[in-house]
């Protein structure tokens, strides 16, 4: 995991390398300091030497600038190496995700694949700017002002060790406990929010079945828990802050004692006493420092881990050695294909499927909820590998093509479609990023489009908002097909993209489709009878078999399911409708 | 979204950044309303804090001063006398330590005292927020962004739990020190006192201007992040079709460019952020430096009978004193950010929850000996209105017979646009009424009235001859069982949610109402059947699997009325058929309203209204409508588009 987050450094290596040195830097500085002070009472004051005092009182001014320097060098570094990191990070993310295939995408949340690209690398950048700053600066802090002390008094600084010994231990013993109660709480905390979230979407249904008090226990319930592990690990926590200041003034209560006696014995002077206890809250606060970083650093880890996951995914699916980068036309064929959407799974959603298709042919494909109508047609573009058997489009196996190539030729209108914020001109662009304005025209006169676009009164400029939002559903199913007819593809797949039209136009457009692209092989997925009946051959499916193929009128005398939807869906109709 | 929405709430946790000033109207008195709010709970907890809050500053005072004393009091005598007795010291040193055990017993006591105040408070607010959510109307929730909502529960109750906890007690704890530690320095030595403010005074300055710089970076990265995000979650959302497009280039290409700009606005914002320490630590030190030539200046020439001793100790003080005054700018601004917070919190609580003078009971009714309704404890399939008369303070029972009346409705979501007009409607007991007709004709809207989730302008709406203002909601509500047009799940089992219907539902009758909406099949069939733990709104099934759960909730439900808001819609024509017959056997004896935009799931409707842009234009059976040849027809036909 460290290895894949360290790799995306890359730029911002030397701002990285940088930020402790200058850090270290400024901690030298600070250390001098106090010494520089010392001088300035022993050597100056005491002595009435009032040249020491200015010379040593000038060093010090330039000491502090220099500090003031380092300090905010390190921090201009550190905000270009954690920012610059992070962009690093998200960047890799984004483009890993590019590379998913349709199986890797299954394997996440769009809402999780949010929260990695989003809240997870805020984590990340803070915790690496943590590292960067205080993980240098903390250590080494304490290492220089236990290396001054010594050097002032080694028998005074042992009992700074015994001072360190004492916090670590109590810190540690801090962290040990409390840690695991944060993590815990932390998920507590998230899943309360997230049953807010949830009754507030769902606030109708809760209303409508009047749950109100129910909730609201629910809600108590899960708060009080909240509260108790909140109070558990921060009563552990209260510890932090006398453990400190005990350890710090029983520091300045021996020094005072022992060092008193030093003075008047001559072994020590009264600025290097007063030097003593500067260092000892340098010590203490760097101890602290580092606990706290620790902490960071562990809270930190998961989402490290998340985004390590979303980068180390790779594409299961990829070119072949050497791949064709040209169809031949569009036929297609399926040879005994096997399909399941978990590689170790032989429990298929797809079985046998076998059938081949002529280019320029319109094949039909009917079933109910959960017959793999859609998982059929995804296999044609290779968005999915079949577990066994092949799929042939022009004659070859669709492995062997380039798979940019391959898709292409293969357009598909998705059933859960999208349209993208921006306007008409720019979503229908996705189909050919050279479309000119006439062949966009064309296109949504073929889907039907063109009409209702000419009556926005920014036509082909109209806005689009986020999700498509401001089109009606078969409006925005409409310039779904013209954005896929923009490909001039060789097969074309509408999977349910009419459902939403009302049953002329849907017929207008399958009119257009026979006219205008006749080479074309279309597959039209749908579950209005009408919109399929008069294609070629039609495709039964029922739970994952294929059930029967044939025509409209073979179908009828053929298939016991095909008739039964036939009939559901026109009775009424042909009785009541056509007298 | 709702993870998302959460995670990142906590990820900006604590991160009060300098210079991003949120404006609050009225500081003052949210503040006085806030600490009322602490204070009704915890009043004598936070007369404790207070005092020792106090007691502990002293102390570091007293530490302080303990300093000078040292020096000037033992140090430099002793060093006077050939033969020095320690005792003084010792003794002093003794009660020092007396006086610093009562400082850290006093800051452990604070803290600890503290974690109740804070979390207690917050969890009051929680609930508070909660409760009082659960009694705002639906129009609270249509007219204010979930995320917005979202966000008093996260962003703004964790600011809150910032600044009770830290920056409160910190805020308290600097001004005594800053108050004790400037009297000690004026009775020390007045000039040097006056360098120590003067260098305060530029820290200030510089801080200000430097976090004027940082504020305005930050503003551009918080602008540039929503950039980000925002495409971020459109691109997720459409990963497919990127796929299908194979438009990978391009969305990395804009991506890149929306990516850099988040990194210029965000290193510059962390840079100015991060110079702030340096600046304000240095100039501390210059400030020290500055105070210490002067000081030894005044000592070396006796100036005011100034001692060396005096010097250590002032030193001492202006340290003490540079730290708590860099805190106070600081601690300030997350109160502010706090107080803006407070202020979202208590509008949320102060909106007007829904109104509800309705006194008209549902009660469970059997018939006794005589004949007559009386009311009963059990479930008896029969239901009955519960009239109070106030006069006579008598009670009489009226059987609920699902007969609903609209008598020239009008309705508007606001009194200037009325969207509903004199909508005319007689649902006999047993009969189902459907609507049809175009998006935003009204169709849900209307039975959205029947329930009373929105109060009619005018007209009146009439249940078994009652105007349905008089019914209590709540009984009104569980009168009526309603199928949603968008199902919505909750976090919990399969079984749980079904049992939403009804709480005290057995194990058998949520099965036999999953049975009869044809549930039960794909239930058996997920990993853990009924145990099947959902989560994120039922994310895992499909629409057509979530409309056979809420079928099926409603099933259990058991109510006399029943609402069907395109409850079929994603279900295919062939599962329909079969949900439709254990829909039917649902329907039976009550009275039911359907919307769908599936004509075969209507056609049998006794009455079928169509309805055009908040009328209704035409009403009738199937047949009747066919035979006019009018919208209805056409719709059939599929002549038109209804979406």
């Amino acid at each position: 995991m460290l290895k894949t987050l360290l790799a995306e450094i890359k730029e911002y290596k030397k701002d990285s390398i940088l930020t402790p040195i200058f850090m270290v830097l400024e901690v030298i500085m600070e250390v001098i300091i106090p010494v520089m002070m010392a001088s300035i009472i022993d050597d100056g004051v005491e002595k009435g030497s009032i040249s020491h005092v200015v010379l040593m009182g000038v060093c010090m001014l330039a000491v502090a600038m220099l500090s003031l320097t380092f300090g905010a060098t390190a921090g201009k570094y550190a905000a270009s190496a954690s920012t610059g990191f992070a962009k690093n990070l998200r960047k890799a993310m984004f483009r890993n995700i590019q590379n998913y295939s349709f199986s890797n995408l299954d394997k996440y949340s769009t809402a999780g694949l949010v929260t990695r690209l989003t809240t997870d690398i805020t984590n990340v950048q803070n915790a690496y700017q943590m590292i960067l700053r205080l993980c240098a600066r903390a250590p080494f802090m304490l290492i220089c002002a236990m290396v001054m002390s010594f050097s002032i008094s080694a028998k005074l600084s042992l009992v700074y060790l015994g001072a360190i010994v004492f916090l670590s231990v109590a810190l540690f013993f801090i962290i040990k406990n409390a840690h695991p109660i944060f993590l815990h709480v932390f998920q507590k905390y998230d899943d309360l929010n997230a049953s807010v979230q949830e009754n507030v979407n769902a606030v109708r249904v809760v209303k409508a079945y009047v749950r109100e008090d129910y909730e609201v226990s629910k809600f108590h319930k899960a708060s009080e828990n909240v509260y108790n592990l909140f109070v558990k690990a921060e009563k552990i926590l209260t510890l932090n802050m006398p453990s400190m200041i005990f350890a710090m003034n029983t520091c300045i209560l021996l020094i005072s004692w022992l060092g008193a006696k030093m003075v008047v014995g001559g072994e020590l002077k009264t600025g290097q006493l007063m030097s003593l206890f500067t260092y000892i809250i340098n010590i203490l606060i760097s101890l602290m420092m580092i606990s706290m970083a620790f902490v960071m650093i562990t809270m930190s880890k998961a989402s490290a881990e998340r985004i390590a996951e979303v980068i180390n995914e790779k594409s299961d699916l990829t070119n072949g050695d050497a791949p064709i980068k040209t169809i031949r036309d569009g036929s297609i064929e399926f040879k005994k294909v096997n399909f399941s959407y978990k590689k170790e799974n032989t429990n298929y959603v797809l079985r046998d499927i076998d059938f081949s298709i002529k280019s320029g042919e319109t094949i039909g494909i009917l079933g109910g909820t959960g017959s793999a109508k859609s998982s059929l047609v995804q296999l044609i573009p290779r968005l999915y590998d079949t577990s066994t058997g092949e799929v042939i489009v022009g004659g070859q196996n669709v492995k062997q093509y380039d798979i940019e190539s391959l898709r292409d030729e293969v357009a598909m209108v998705l059933q859960k479609n999208v349209l993208f914020s921006g306007t008409i001109k720019d979503n229908l662009r996705w189909g050919n990023k050279e479309a000119t304005d006439e062949e966009m025209k064309r296109a949504c006169e073929l889907a039907q489009a063109d009409e209702f676009i000419q009556k926005f009164p920014d036509q082909y400029d109209t806005y689009i908002e986020q999700g498509g939002n401001n089109v009606s559903g078969g409006q925005k199913q409409r310039l779904c097909i013209a954005r896929a007819l923009l490909k001039k593809p060789k097969i074309l797949i509408l999977d349910d993209s009419t459902s939403a039209v009302d049953t002329k136009t849907d017929s207008l457009i399958r009119k257009a489709f026979k006219e205008e692209i006749p080479d074309t092989t279309k597959i039209i997925i749908a579950q209005r009878i009408s919109s399929i009946q008069d294609a070629d051959r039609i495709i039964v499916l029922n739970e994952g078999r294929m059930e029967s193929i044939g025509t409209h009128e073979e179908l009828l005398e053929r298939s016991y399911i095909y008739k039964d939807v036939f009939e559901s869906q026109t009775k009424g109709a042909d009785k009541n409708g056509e007298e | 979204m709702a993870k998302n929405n959460v995670s990142q709430a906590r990820g900006m946790k604590g991160r009060i950044q300098p210079g991003m000033k949120p404006k609050v109207k009225n500081p003052g008195a949210i503040f006085k309303r806030l600490s009322a709010y602490i204070l009704k709970n915890y009043k004598l907890a936070c007369f404790f804090v207070l005092i020792f809050i106090i007691i502990s500053s002293l102390t570091n005072v007293i530490g302080t001063m303990f300093m000078k004393n040292l020096i000037d009091e033992y140090i430099v005598p002793f060093m006077k006398q050939e033969h020095p007795s320690f005792t003084p010291l010792a003794k002093a040193l003794t009660s020092m330590a007396v006086v610093y055990g009562i400082g850290v017993l006093s800051t452990w006591g604070y803290s600890r005292i503290m974690v109740e105040v804070s979390q207690g408070t917050l969890r009051r607010i929680r609930n508070d927020i909660f409760e009082h959510m659960e009694t705002l109307p639906i129009k609270y929730f249509d007219t204010h962004a979930h995320g917005d909502i979202m966000s008093v529960y996260t962003n703004d109750t964790d600011t809150l739990r910032q600044m009770i906890s830290q920056s409160i007690p910190q805020l308290v704890s600097s001004v005594i020190t800053i108050v004790s530690v400037l009297v000690s320095m004026i009775i020390l030595n007045i000039p040097l006192t006056f360098v120590t403010l003067f260098m305060v005074g530029i820290m200030l300055f510089v801080t200000k201007k430097i976090a004027a710089k940082s504020g305005t970076y930050f503003m551009n990265q918080q602008k540039n992040l929503g950039a980000v995000n925002g495409y971020i979650e459109e691109m997720m959302e459409g990963q497919k079709v990127v796929k299908v497009f194979c438009h990978e280039d391009d969305s990395i290409q804009q991506f890149e460019n929306l990516n850099e700009e988040l990194f210029n606005s965000a290193n510059n914002a962390n840079k100015y952020a991060n110079i702030l320490m340096p600046v304000m630590g240095n100039l501390g030190n210059i400030s020290y430096v500055i105070t210490a030539i002067i000081g030894s200046l005044l000592s070396i020439y006796g100036v005011g009978a100034f001692t060396l001793g005096g010097l250590a100790s002032f030193l001492q003080f202006n340290r003490s004193f540079n730290q708590p005054i860099s805190q106070v700018s600081q601690q300030l601004n997350s109160v502010i950010m706090a107080l803006a917070g407070a202020d979202r919190i208590f509008t949320l609580l102060d909106e007007k929850p829904e109104v509800d003078d309705g006194y008209v009971e549902l009660v469970n009714a059997k018939y006794d000996e005589k004949g007559e309704l009386v009311e009963s404890k059990e479930r008896t399939h029969i239901w009955a209105w519960k009239h109070h008369h106030k006069s006579d303070n008598t009670v009489t029972y009226q059987k609920l017979e699902g007969d609903v009346v609209f008598d020239h409705v009008d309705f508007g979501y606001n009194d200037e646009k009325i969207i509903l007009h004199d909508i005319e409607m007689f649902a006999k007991p047993g009969e189902k009424i459907a609507f049809v007709g175009a998006t935003g004709a009204g169709k849900t809207t209307i039975t959205n009235l029947i329930n009373r989730f929105y109060d009619i302008q005018d007209g009146k709406i009439r249940y078994d001859g009652i105007n349905i203002n008089k019914i209590k909601k709540a009984d009104l509500r569980r009168s009526l069982g309603i199928v949603l047009q968008d199902t919505h799940l909750f976090t919990g089992t399969v079984m749980e949610n079904i049992r939403y219907g009804k709480l005290d539902a057995t194990d058998e009758e949520v099965i036999a109402a999953a049975k009869l909406a044809n549930a039960d099949y794909f239930i058996d069939h997920l990993p853990e059947g009924y145990n099947t733990v959902l989560t994120g709104d039922g994310g895992n099934l499909s629409q057509g699997q979530r409309q056979l759960l809420a079928i099926a909730r409603a099933a259990v439900a058991d109510p006399p009325v029943l609402i069907l808001d395109e409850a079929t819609s994603s279900i295919d024509t062939r599962t329909e058929k079969i949900v439709q017959e254990g829909m039917d056997h649902l329907m039976e004896g009550r009275t039911v309203f359907v919307i769908a935009h599936r004509l075969s799931t209507i056609k049998n409707s006794d009455v079928i209204m169509v309805l055009d842009q908040g009328r209704i234009i035409e009403r009738g059976d199937h047949d009747v409508l066919i035979e006019k040849k009018g919208i209805y027809y056409q719709l059939y036909t599929g002549a038109l588009e209804q979406d």
